[in-house]
């Protein structure tokens, strides 16, 4: 374990990251501007007469109760999968990586509905952290997974020869060194929990989302909205500055010579059985029962029409846009994470901060955001493709900022500081070390930031080019109009498109 | 580590990146063609479900000789998008699921005047009170009642008979549900807000809460509750995607001016601003014809508002013998009220 020596607390970051990271959080930060705007339209007291309300003491209780139950079951389920996934002599272990990423495609309102049309009584706050779960802790799962695979397995071996058992092993060394991958993951599922609307509102849970949505609706009024949107962003920073603590100082960094071996698989032995029902279970009910479902809808529903051209065109649109949102926001999200990973001072925090700020933000929050930004300043581009590209930039940058934060902090530093001093420029270290180091983190990033592009709905609906659909816009309108049998290609398209990035990544595994 | 993969990577970045612009040029030049119509041009703001109006709407633009784009969306969020985009929007024509979102607008001073003809065509009670919307297709609240659990005498006649005890335990409705809020709403005006309060918390404990009216419907369907509360063209959907002799459920259409018999309507408005005004009057005209009021009363099994037309949908009854309440749907706007008293029963 080290600290980088020339990255350390007190180095500024070179211009060549600086100047793009301040890009990517201005553009970020975009939302709280216009929620500014909005929340003090009517003065400071109308905005603090909503928000000192009864209610929102109730609300923050609901919000923070439901995050604080989905983040725990979130970590178990992403943490246990990822090990037995990557580190034991499971069979099928690609497999089962796959399996466990294809959740975070299921749209939360698609698995809420599943849960509730199989049990009515699941609605409220024990329906809602299912659902919620059941569709997030791949957020937790992809980095730990990733972060597992970069472990240098000569530590743990170390350990081993020290007289440590396995467990102990586990708890002593693996743990702390997966902690930033699974603490970014972790908030992220906090966020994604405080900015969900699908779910919560299904299972008529009220949380801080529900009411902002109430409110647009009920009064169509944005200034109490925006008001309580305010509380969420305060949360947010809440959230991230907690799991800037968690962080510690230790650098997880391998420093000794050569290439690290991949680790030799854990023997399962008479464990096996259980760890293969584990997988089957969590799989089962994340990705089977939510495609049960759709195939019930098929089978009793006359709506379908297979057109399938036209969920062909739908499908191909999507990956475009998404493929774009993906790498747009990876791009953003490098400078920002590389600063988080290797610069430990107050500007680099609050550069992380402003990451992340607007992500708790309902999306359609977010999505009247840009429209205030665009017609007023970008008019030529809106409702064309590249703002809606830009817009799951602005959504979804924390995704990609936590994977490569969590993939730099695993490259060792010494080697960049090589670099250095044998005469490389900021952006060649950047280029020839960080990157290719931080690689497979930084992929694992777009791949959930790609699956969840392709799932956003609100920000998609205002912000498409006229006439353009996405799978999840198809959705939509096919169950809005109550044809379930129809809507249920789009929707097992939107999940088995999922499988294509996790399905890529796994083929990087030596 | 894994040179080549990071390789791999940025290709595979560079390729997302550029592959959908690549494609929005060449979607850009199939719409160069198309945009040559000039500034009469339609873009039109549909609240109302695209599987519900697309033929509508594709008719329409060759009733007005002019291109028309539709963007769909949700009626309160496209409310909120048009006020956000303020002088500036894009839409020429709101068409909204319902009143309230007209309403808001209307507030604004956003939608233009139109002309008497066009609000004539309709009655008073289904256009806004400003002249500034109008009202194309109507649908009612009903009760839908599950035949083999309850025979059609015993349906109660009033939503005020459903939650007497002999109900409990026996009521599905679906309190997120816009209509059923706008019937609350409803009954607010009519009957005031401590009756409708204690009718509230007796429904919360006779009923059985579903998450939208299909549900409601199906749970009806399937005899997990007697009656629900739904609106009717809910039933003909049904039996559009499953086939009438599969759906069991029935409807009771209620008598004497009950608040349970409220009529909702979607209507459209004129954005002032736009510089379409020309081309959107020609679309409210055309939405007001026999062709497309015929087409919400066959299609969309709603009520059709104007042009003389009446629904010839089977079983459906007469609108002259609907006997719903009188009321100014311009207060439905007042759903703030409502939410906070759903809210406060502990239903939403």
């Amino acid at each position: 374990m080290t600290r980088g020596s020339g990255a350390g607390p007190g180095s500024r970051p070179p211009l060549i990251l600086l100047v793009p990271a301040c890009v990517a959080a201005l553009f970020a930060l975009l939302p709280l501007g216009y929620l500014a705007v909005r929340a003090l339209e009517r003065g400071p007291a109308f905005a603090w007469d909503v928000v000192a309300d009864e209610r929102t003491l109730q609300l923050l209780g609901h919000s923070l109760g439901l995050t604080a139950v989905v983040v725990g079951a979130c970590l178990v389920l992403g943490v246990s999968l990822a090990w037995l996934t990557v580190r034991t002599a499971l069979p099928g272990a690609r497999a089962w990586s796959v399996l466990a990423t294809l959740p975070l495609a299921v749209p939360s309102y698609v698995a809420a509905f599943a849960w509730l049309s199989a049990e009515p009584d699941l609605a409220g706050f024990g329906g809602a952290a299912l659902a919620l779960t059941l569709v997030s802790f791949p957020y937790v799962h992809l980095p730990v997974a990733a972060a597992l695979r970069g472990i240098d397995p000569a530590q743990e071996e170390a350990a081993r020869s020290l007289g440590h058992g396995p467990l102990r092993t586990f708890v002593r060394v693996t743990l702390p060194q997966l902690r930033p991958a699974a603490a970014g993951g972790a908030l992220l599922v906090a966020l994604y929990v405080l900015s969900d609307f699908g779910a919560v509102s299904l299972m008529r849970y009220d949380t801080f989302t529900r009411a902002i949505h109430t409110s647009y609706r009920a009064s169509f009024d944005r200034t109490p909205a925006a008001a309580l949107s305010v509380v969420l962003v305060v949360m947010t920073i809440a959230l991230v500055a907690a799991e800037a603590r968690t962080r510690g100082r230790a650098g997880h960094a391998r420093t000794g010579t050569g290439t690290a071996r991949p680790a030799v698989p854990t023997v399962l032995g008479r464990w096996r059985p259980l760890a293969l029902l584990w997988c089957a279970a969590v799989s089962a009910v994340a990705v089977a029962f939510p495609l049960g479902t759709l195939g019930y809808w098929l089978a009793v529903g006359t709506s379908a029409t297979w057109d399938l051209g036209g969920l062909a065109e739908t499908a191909w649109a999507t990956f475009g846009v998404a493929a774009a949102g993906a790498a747009l926001t990876t791009a953003l999200a490098l400078p920002v994470g590389v600063i988080a990973a290797r610069h430990r001072g107050r500007g680099a925090r609050l550069l992380e901060q402003a990451a992340y700020a607007g992500h708790a933000l309902p999306g359609i929050t977010v999505a009247l955001a840009l429209v205030f930004f665009a017609v007023r300043y970008a008019y030529p581009l809106y409702q064309q493709l590249p703002l809606l590209v830009g817009a799951y930039a602005v959504l979804f940058l924390p995704v990609a900022v936590a994977a490569t934060r969590a993939a730099v902090l695993q490259a060792p530093p010494v080697l960049e500081d090589v670099a250095r001093s044998l005469g490389r420029r900021p952006w060649q270290v950047l280029r020839e070390v960080t990157v290719p180091l931080a690689a497979p983190g930084v992929a694992a990033g777009a791949a959930l930031t790609f699956v969840v592009c392709m799932k956003e709905l609100p920000a998609t609906l205002l912000l498409r080019p006229t006439g353009m659909d996405t799978l999840a816009t198809r959705l939509w309108t096919e169950t809005g109009a109550g044809s379930f049998a129809a809507a249920a290609p789009y929707a097992a398209a939107l999940i088995l498109l999922a499988a294509v990035p996790s399905y890529l990544l796994g083929r990087h595994r030596t | 580590m894994r040179r080549p993969s990071a390789r791999r990577i940025t290709a595979l970045l560079a390729a997302g990146v550029l592959l959908p612009v690549l494609a929005a040029c060449g979607a850009d030049n199939d719409k160069g063609g198309s945009t040559e119509g000039g500034d009469s041009a339609l873009v039109i703001y549909s609240g109302r479900n695209e599987k519900l109006v697309k033929p509508i709407l594709d008719k329409l633009e060759k009733a007005v000789g002019a291109e028309v784009e539709v963007r769909y969306g949700d009626s309160a969020e496209l409310a909120a998008q048009i006020l956000e985009e303020g002088e500036r929007t894009k839409a020429g024509l709101f068409f909204s699921q319902d009143a309230g979102a007209l309403g808001a607008l209307s507030r604004e001073g956003m939608l233009q005047k139109l002309p008497q003809s066009s609000l004539d065509a309709v009655d008073e009670a289904y256009r806004g009170s400003e002249g500034d919307w109008v009202g194309l297709s109507g649908r009612v609240r009903v009760i839908a009642y599950n035949p083999d659990k309850v025979a059609e005498g015993k349906v109660p006649d009033s939503v005020h008979d459903v939650v007497k005890p002999e109900w409990k335990g026996k009521v599905g409705f679906a309190p997120t549900n816009a209509s059923f809020q706008a019937f609350v709403t409803g009954m607010r005006v009519l009957e005031g807000d401590d009756a409708t309060r204690e009718w509230l918390k007796d429904l919360k404990a006779n009923g059985k809460t579903y998450a939208h009216n299909l549900a409601t419907l199906d749970g009806v369907e399937a005899g997990e509750v007697e009656l629900g509360l739904v609106n009717h063209y809910y039933w003909y959907e049904r039996v559009a995607e499953k086939g009438e002799d599969k759906v069991n459920a029935k409807l009771k259409f209620l008598p004497g001016k009950d608040p349970g018999a409220l009529i909702n309507v979607a209507g459209v408005g004129i954005l002032a601003e736009s510089g379409q005004s020309a081309t959107a009057q020609k679309a409210v005209d055309y939405l007001l014809s026999k062709e497309a009021q015929t087409y919400f009363a066959d299609t969309t099994k709603e009520y059709p508002l104007a042009a003389g037309v009446t629904s010839k949908v089977e079983g459906l009854p007469p609108f002259d013998s609907l006997e719903s309440p009188d009321i100014d749907l311009g207060k439905l706007e007042s759903l703030q009220e409502t939410l906070a008293m759903l809210q406060d029963v502990g239903l939403v």
